[in-house]
């Protein structure tokens, strides 16, 4: 269906650029996707899941679990009963992974949200501070951030004598929220661009103040165009959860480790219960993968 | 030289910013170490992920469909689970199966060392987003051109190396920019298989020092620096490459 719908598009392309022999015809979706984004060099990758890929993890999991247990030998426990005696921990730490997400999203949303406006200010010197605050987080790697957030927060504070303690989870919470603001800023600033200057001048004309601009006219169309690429986000984000392992985080790959390690460091463990894992994270992320998909399609713009 | 070392450590006795890899030798030279390792990992994986691009994009336009489908299974398991378990894969699945070899000091050890691994393990990663970006940019070569350089005589790979890919290049560079960016980022995660690049040499000095704040303020700026510097490089490429009367 995508293969006829592009040959459409090609021909159209070939009719607009008057000839029948054009030099090149328009790219495909790969380099279409990032040249929408405004000729971004430092867009994320597109989220791109198919239900046959769960398909394939069920059976990565089943087939690696079956050659584990045919070799084990007897006298040891099954691989699937193993897997099904840890599940209730291993579910409890992907929720966990699920909550760092979603307040990491939260977080860096609305900060990036500000800063994302304050990067279309009238004001250079708070457009310019903005913009290097953006390029800055979003050119610094992840896990650089991560520990940055980690061991340059304190573990705890002291508001008017009640000490209000701050945990891992909180600081990893922050420091993946810092990428994510970044990103967020700039989708702003990319929707905010893309609306055509006949908007802010029309709505000019009607004597709107700056402020009901973006508010009224403005935001209003922006929200459309962000919301498939702020999901995409979200899920990129999702995956990037397991990054807090590293920093020691109890989530789900540190439960994993912990769960290898009590089954007594049995190494044929280790792949059907990445597996597994890998498993969790598909089923969450390919609702949003497909919604992602569609929402595109249907707000896409026609110009 | 020296004028900045003892400037760091004047720095360090006044204000108590303590940046050891200044002005003292050993931590100067294991920090270098640390930088070298992070650019021979990122140009190393860089060159074989446009490699690995260039030769995957060639395969799939191939009229065998086990190896379309075999270079679509590859896209799809490298794009689809996160880096990090992809090296853990590598490092710990892998090298396992592989035999050892002897060292100098009559141990067994591994032929592939952790950062032979985490080349491999980004090369592949960032292999499988230039194989499509690739594709699309040889998508938006015309059938047309493909059938006037064989009736020259081409044959499909001297089409492909002379014509199609010159072409398609110019095409694919902005996202392929954006993708070796992102492979530059990723080098961060080789600390997970104790590869002793920048990151980890960092983890390294600040245990040593205690002295985390600097450590961690060098090391972001350094990473920035290194993406501007890429970014820098293939926007200038960018522009050199131009096709007159396409894009902006």
């Amino acid at each position: 269906m995508s293969g006829s719908s592009n040959r459409r598009q090609r021909l159209q392309d070939s009719l607009r650029s008057g000839t029948d022999l054009p030099v090149l015809l328009s790219p495909g979706s790969a380099v279409a996707g990032s040249r929408a984004g405004g000729r971004d060099a430092l867009a994320l990758p597109r989220v791109n899941l198919k239900a046959w890929h769960g398909v394939v993890l069920v059976l990565m999991v089943l087939l690696s679990a079956g050659v584990a247990e045919a070799q084990s030998g007897d006298g040891r426990e099954g691989i699937l009963s193993i897997l099904i005696k840890w599940s209730p921990l291993l579910l409890q730490g992907f929720v966990f992974n699920l909550v760092i997400s979603v307040m990491s999203m939260a977080l860096g949303t609305i900060s990036g949200a500000f800063l994302g406006l304050m990067q279309i200010s009238l004001l250079p010197q708070v457009r310019f501070g903005s913009w290097f605050v953006t390029q800055f987080f979003r050119n610094a790697p992840w896990l650089v951030l991560l520990f940055y957030a980690m061991f340059m927060l304190p573990f705890q504070f002291q508001v008017a004598g009640v000490t209000i303690p701050f945990p891992d989870w909180v600081k990893a919470v922050i420091g993946l929220s810092l990428p994510v603001m970044a990103n967020v800023s700039e989708l702003v600033r990319g929707a905010v661009q893309s609306i055509p200057s006949g908007q802010w001048e029309a709505a000019e004309s009607l004597a709107f103040t700056r402020r009901q601009q973006i508010w009224q006219i403005i935001m209003p169309q922006c929200v459309k165009r962000m919301l498939p690429p702020w999901m995409n986000l979200y899920a990129i984000l999702t995956m990037a959860t397991v990054l807090a392992s590293i920093v020691g985080v109890n989530e789900v790959m540190t439960l994993a480790d912990q769960v290898k390690a009590a089954e007594g460091g049995r190494t044929d463990l280790l792949a059907p219960l990445y597996g597994y894992i890998l498993f969790l994270f598909f089923i969450y992320s390919y609702p949003i993968a497909r919604l992602t998909v569609r929402l595109e399609r249907r707000y896409a713009v026609k110009i | 030289m020296d004028i900045i070392y003892s400037w760091f450590q004047q720095l360090n006795e006044t204000t108590g910013i303590n940046l050891p890899v200044f002005y003292n030798t050993f931590d100067r030279e294991r920090f270098f170490s640390g930088l070298l390792v992070t650019i021979q990992l990122s140009v190393l994986s860089l060159i074989a992920s446009v490699v690995i691009g260039v030769v995957g994009a060639w395969l799939q336009g191939s009229k065998l469909v086990w190896t379309r489908r075999i270079v679509q299974a590859y896209i799809q398991f490298f794009r689809n689970t996160p880096p990090l378990v992809q090296m853990y894969f590598f490092f710990f699945g892998l090298s396992a199966l592989l035999p050892t070899v002897e060292n100098e000091f009559g141990f067994q050890q591994p032929i592939l060392g952790s950062f032979a691994w985490a080349c491999i393990s980004l090369s592949f990663f960032a292999g499988a987003f230039n194989v499509e970006i690739f594709r699309s940019g040889i998508e938006a070569v015309p059938e047309t051109t493909r059938e006037a350089a064989e009736s020259l005589g081409y044959s499909r790979l001297g089409a492909y190396i002379h014509v199609i890919l010159p072409l398609a290049f110019r095409v694919c560079l902005p996202a392929l920019n954006n993708n070796l960016v992102n492979l530059v980022k990723t080098t961060t995660l080789a600390y997970a298989i104790a590869v002793p690049e920048l990151l980890y040499v960092s983890g390294q000095i600040w245990s040593d020092y205690a002295n985390v704040p600097e450590m961690m303020t060098l090391l972001l700026l350094i990473y920035v620096g290194l993406v501007g510097i890429v970014v820098l490089g293939m926007n200038r490429w960018e522009r050199a490459m131009r096709l007159p009367g396409y894009g902006t």
